[in-house]
């Protein structure tokens, strides 16, 4: 590309940003909050019964997966839009999950030395997860609005190597390799009707329901605006007259709150904040997901989150169902997992360059299209 | 408008088959009226278990579960337990509590398991605790020497099996005091509760000021080269480590390569780090660093070629586990099964999960042991003593010597033990 063109497509995209932000105005966004809140409703009464279902079969394991999904969905939808949307790459999500985990744990086990089990305490615990990965979140924020490409990776990627020393050099607090563990208040009074894993896979719900409503939201406001335009062109951006390094600061902020979210959703599921779980491999995993579901759409972390929980367990499925030899079991055991997710990503690279969600958008696409030449 | 109502129609359809199918499965499956029988038929029993079959603490530990399932295979092959086979679901966790988390729910939650058996490791099995507790999951004979295991009011489903660390560190320190008063006495340990509790126990034999340094490691750094350098500096000529086997070659090979090549203490190392084959294949070439490298253990010795459980244990192992090499965790293995069916004998032919929690705080199993399991309503910990072994000079043995000795993990006296291991039954099986 030559200067002059370049300098002609700025242009362009600068114009086109202006004009579609021209064309906003109260009405449309007033019917789009409606459409998501609709959107947002049917999704939590859908979960809701899916939830009741998956107990029905007495196997509440798969509750726990689907309260695994929800925690891992606030995190992909998170770093979806720090990437997908904002156009900045972070490898350090992991370990903002991993804040998140625990502010949430250290809350619960505080209050459990008090005598306070109430299941209230679950709320506190998440919003103090929410909390610590903000502040760390607009640490680290500051820091990458300055740094572009590999540079903003190294430097993730560094957080996510940290972040897990930290907890085996100070482990007077955070229990070095053990991690914490603690018993999440449940409203257990009807264990019966309620099993545990029921409980934190509404609880999962209610969370990543409200995470895709509120980034949703954000995505098609105004802001929302701001953040694709500075992802598309910098120059552009600020020929616009948006403040580049404060929308990307933001940007930062906000998924760092998302995933810190889903770290404390963990915590609160599994009962446990160790550094075993957030290590470097969750941070790559992470953004392997957001790109295999679909990059820059929030169904695709949707798409994301679910290969994050179904992807080991179908691995292990593989292992399990095959007669292996003991040795060669064991060697596949801890491996295979990430065998698989590495050829899906390629394969998924090569079919459907954008993602799973955009292979399905192209299927319905063609599939009613279809439809309509044969009605008419 | 058309494609909004068809949308519509479809969400409502798929929203009233869930509703109906979540109506119709909503039946329990949990206990009958006389106790909780998950994972046990009139055919089987189910069992699962976590370890690290790979990641930094396999080394060793990868071989007990196999060899468990070994003994149970041979039980099967002469009818069973009360004419259930026993099925034992082995699962890895890397050692990695995040890992263990997930597997034991699987295990329990999915499969449905009877009881969880002998779970790994401390930090690994600290995280499952509660999740068991919330399940009525008898969590039987679990392979660490932690003393979270023993608290019956707290968690009345949890056994434990090793020796506890305590206990150990108070055996082998009051060894160390009695052999090498006047020498600096150093502490290298996992910064868990299996360092803690071996330091507790050291120190309520030396006091704490005798002990001049003491440094830890994590197993997810496998560099101990700074800890090392601070030992050496230190002066430390008797030197404990509570440490995994992979951890104790490291420990050893790293004070070997320091510059100079002075540092040579005695190594003192806890039982489950200690085991001559598994850390001797890891050192490779350098094995001769473990000539005269004290350590205890409770079960029979893998060198004494007379001793009748090692004759029995070496048959089931060529019959049963492909003939792997015969070392201290295939004993281990072995004498956990021998334990568990024990335990179901004694549950009788009405197995319930609270009919094997019954049964094993009765207490007074006589198997392998050289001493006494402590297990009762009260007492929830394993074995109460250690009998002290040497790495020999051609380094090609680990042999006990003198008496084995209890003790309690408090302020109790060390005592030696002279009540002599009881021979294996006729057929290997242990009974009520």
């Amino acid at each position: 590309m030559t200067a002059t063109e370049e300098v002609e497509n700025t242009r362009t995209q600068g114009a086109t940003t202006l004009a579609r932000a021209s064309t906003v105005r109260g009405g449309a966004f007033g019917r789009t909050l409606v459409r998501h809140a609709v959107y947002a409703l049917v999704a939590i009464v859908v979960l809701i019964v899916l939830t009741s279902a998956l107990a029905g079969t007495g196997n509440t394991f798969l509750n726990y997966q689907l309260a695994m999904v929800c925690a891992y969905l606030c995190a992909t939808a998170g770093l979806t839009f720090l990437t997908g949307i904002n156009g900045q790459l972070s490898l350090g999500h992991g370990a903002l999950m991993a804040t998140g985990a625990y502010g949430a744990a250290l809350t619960i086990r505080a209050l459990a030395d008090r005598g306070i089990e109430a299941v209230w305490a679950v709320f506190v615990a998440l919003l103090v997860g929410v909390l610590a990965a903000l502040v760390v979140g607009a640490v680290i924020g500051a820091a990458a609005a300055r740094l572009r490409g590999p540079y903003l990776a190294g430097v993730t990627t560094v957080i996510a190597i940290v972040v897990p020393a930290i907890t085996t050099t100070f482990d007077g607090i955070f229990k070095g390799d053990q991690g914490l563990s603690f018993v999440t208040p449940s409203p257990g009074a009807v264990p019966a009707l309620l099993s545990n894993e029921e409980w934190q896979a509404y609880l999962g719900i209610g969370c990543a329901v409200l995470v895709m409503f509120l980034l949703a939201n954000l995505i098609s406001s105004r802001f929302g605006r701001q953040f694709r335009a500075v992802a598309n062109d910098e120059v552009a951006a600020k020929l616009s007259g948006i403040n580049i390094a404060r929308t990307q600061v933001l940007a930062f902020v906000v998924s760092a709150g998302c995933a810190g979210l889903g770290g404390a959703l963990m915590a609160a599921i599994t009962q446990q904040a160790a550094p075993g779980a957030y290590s470097l491999t969750l941070s790559l995993y992470l953004l392997m997901a957001i790109v295999i579901g679909g990059l820059g759409s929030l169904a695709g972390a949707v798409w994301g989150a679910l290969l994050l929980v179904a992807l080991p367990d179908l691995s292990t499925r593989i292992t399990d169902s095959l007669e292996l030899s003991p040795d060669l079991a064991q060697k596949l055991d801890g491996n295979l997992a990430l065998a698989i997710f590495g050829l899906f990503l390629i394969i998924v690279m090569i079919v459907a360059p954008g993602g799973i969600q955009g292979l399905v958008r192209r299927l319905s696409g063609r599939l009613s299209a279809r439809r309509r030449s044969a009605g008419s | 408008m058309h494609r909004i109502a068809r949308r519509g129609l479809a969400i409502a359809a798929t929203l009233v088959v869930a509703a109906a199918s979540s109506a119709c499965g909503g039946t329990g499956d949990s206990g009958s009226k006389s106790g909780d029988t998950t994972g046990v038929t009139d055919t089987e029993i189910l069992f699962g278990t976590h370890m690290p079959l790979t990641g930094p603490a396999s080394a060793g530990y990868s071989k007990i579960a196999p060899a468990t399932k070994a003994y149970f295979d041979y039980v099967n092959a002469q009818g069973g337990v009360h004419g259930r086979k026993i099925t034992y679901k082995i699962k890895d966790d890397t050692y990695n509590p995040a890992t263990t988390n997930t597997v034991v729910r699987e295990l329990v939650l999915q499969d449905k398991v009877f009881a969880i058996l002998n779970g790994l490791g401390t930090p690994t099995h600290t995280g499952v605790l509660e999740f068991l507790k919330s399940n009525k999951v008898p969590d039987l004979f679990v392979a660490s020497g932690s003393r979270s295991w023993n608290q019956p009011e707290k968690f009345p489903h949890t056994f434990g099996f090793n020796t506890d660390y305590t206990v150990e560190g108070k055996i082998l320190g009051t060894y160390i005091k009695k052999t090498w008063p006047d020498q600096k006495v150093c502490f290298f340990g996992q910064n868990d509760d299996f360092g803690q509790d071996s330091l507790a126990g050291l120190e309520t034999v030396l006091g704490a000021d005798k002990i001049v340094a003491k440094q830890n490691y994590v197993t997810t750094n496998t560099n101990v080269a700074p800890q090392v350098a601070e030992l050496a500096k230190a002066g430390c000529q008797v030197v404990y480590g509570a440490t995994v086997p992979g951890f104790t070659a490291l420990l050893i090979g790293t004070a070997a390569k320091l510059p100079g090549g002075t540092f040579k203490p005695q190594w003192v190392i806890s039982q489950v780090g200690a085991d001559l084959l598994t850390v001797g294949t890891t050192l490779g070439a350098a094995k001769p660093l473990l000539k005269g490298m004290v350590s205890d253990n409770y079960l029979p010795s893998v060198y004494d070629a007379t001793d009748p459980w090692i004759k029995l244990f070496k048959d089931i192992n060529d019959k049963y586990n492909a003939g792997v090499q015969f070392d201290g965790n295939i004993v281990y293995g072995m004498a956990v099964g021998y334990l568990t069916v024990q335990a179901l004998q004694r549950a009788g032919k009405n197995l319930t999960r609270e009919s094997v929690v019954a049964a094993v705080e009765k207490g007074g199993f006589k198997g392998p042991g050289n001493v006494p399991l402590r297990y009762s309503k009260s007492d929830h910990s394993g074995y109460g003593g250690m009998r002290l072994s040497k790495v020999n000079d051609t380094v090609d043995k680990q042999d006990y010597f003198g008496n084995p000795f209890t003790t309690d993990d408090g302020k109790g006296e060390v005592k030696e033990y002279t009540e002599a291991v009881p021979a294996p039954p006729a057929n290997g099986i242990g009974t009520a």
